[in-house]
């Protein structure tokens, strides 16, 4: 049942990537380029997006636990640190280039081509070296 | 003004939303995309692993059930209905790129969707300074690259 919810949760993600033009990094590049022929889409989809999921969590949480789990899993941390900020910035970097983030990366299997999988492969590694650095903690 | 793709993006939105709502309501989880398929792949934890894949597979199968009906119901640029868009660079310009993506979501601990869809959506601090921090280098990456350095790509 467990592995059912997480496919669901997975379509609906990746539907929604595809219907909102997410999954076409010209879109997302579009709306990065505040200084070219700007591409709003973005906003309205992460707008849409966390609008929907605000409501969302507050009517989830309350219930005293998941309907699959025994309870839900939120990160506690709310201090900033250097490893938060570098790690976001180097990733914009990489997103501002190729105009993927994991999400449309993923999504945009069913269209694959030679730098898409370049993309995805690297994406892998960098998630292996990540795992390697040493924690500060 | 393209009023229909922005309307086909909040619908997108709506639908991401959803999912993650979806996925806190019935596993309990953030939906990050790259929390969930880093974990997967460098730590395959275990009992905690067929979510995950499955996650992955739905992920894949979405855009993938729409390229199959053919219904045009994408939102690619220029090319109305089509589903899936062409990548910006080639294999070495994607190369690089997907390593500082993996790297900075890995140490940066989310992506868009984890920090932005999820955290934003918990009002979390953290989330909220990490998509301003990737949202500026993103922008300011466009920036060099099709307006300093001038390719015009």
């Amino acid at each position: 049942m467990r592995t059912l919810m997480g496919y669901l949760a997975g379509l609906l993600f990746g539907l929604g990537l595809a219907v909102s033009g997410m999954t076409d990094p010209a879109r997302v590049l579009g709306f990065l380029d505040l200084f070219g022929a700007w591409d709003p889409t973005l906003i309205f989809v992460l707008g849409g997006a966390v609008a929907t999921n605000f409501v969302g969590y507050r009517l989830a949480m309350r219930r005293p636990n998941p309907l699959f789990a025994s309870a839900f899993q939120l990160p506690r941390r709310r201090d900033l640190d250097g490893r938060l900020i570098g790690g976001a910035a180097l990733f914009g970097i990489g997103w501002g280039l190729s105009g993927y983030c994991p999400g449309p990366a993923f999504a945009s299997v069913a269209g694959i081509t030679w730098p898409l999988a370049a993309m995805l492969l690297a994406m892998l590694v960098g998630w292996f070296l990540a795992r390697a650095l040493p924690s500060p903690d | 003004m393209e009023w229909h793709s922005y309307l086909a993006g909040l619908v997108g939105g709506v639908l991401i939303g959803l999912s993650a709502t979806w996925l806190m309501v019935t596993l309990g989880r953030i939906a990050g995309v790259s929390g969930i398929i880093g974990t997967l792949v460098t730590a395959r934890p275990r009992g905690d692993s067929a979510w995950r894949l499955a996650f992955l597979l739905g992920l894949i199968s979405g855009p993938l059930l729409l390229v199959l009906t053919g219904g045009g119901l994408g939102n690619v640029a220029d090319r109305p209905g089509a589903v899936i868009g062409e990548p910006a660079g080639g294999v070495a310009l994607m190369l690089v790129a997907g390593l500082l993506v993996g790297l900075g979501t890995g140490i940066g601990s989310g992506c868009t969707s984890g920090h932005g869809v999820c955290g934003l959506a918990r009002l979390s601090p953290r989330s909220l300074a990490a998509t301003l921090t990737f949202l500026a280098t993103a922008i300011l990456t466009v920036l060099m690259v099709r307006h300093l350095l001038g390719d015009g790509a």
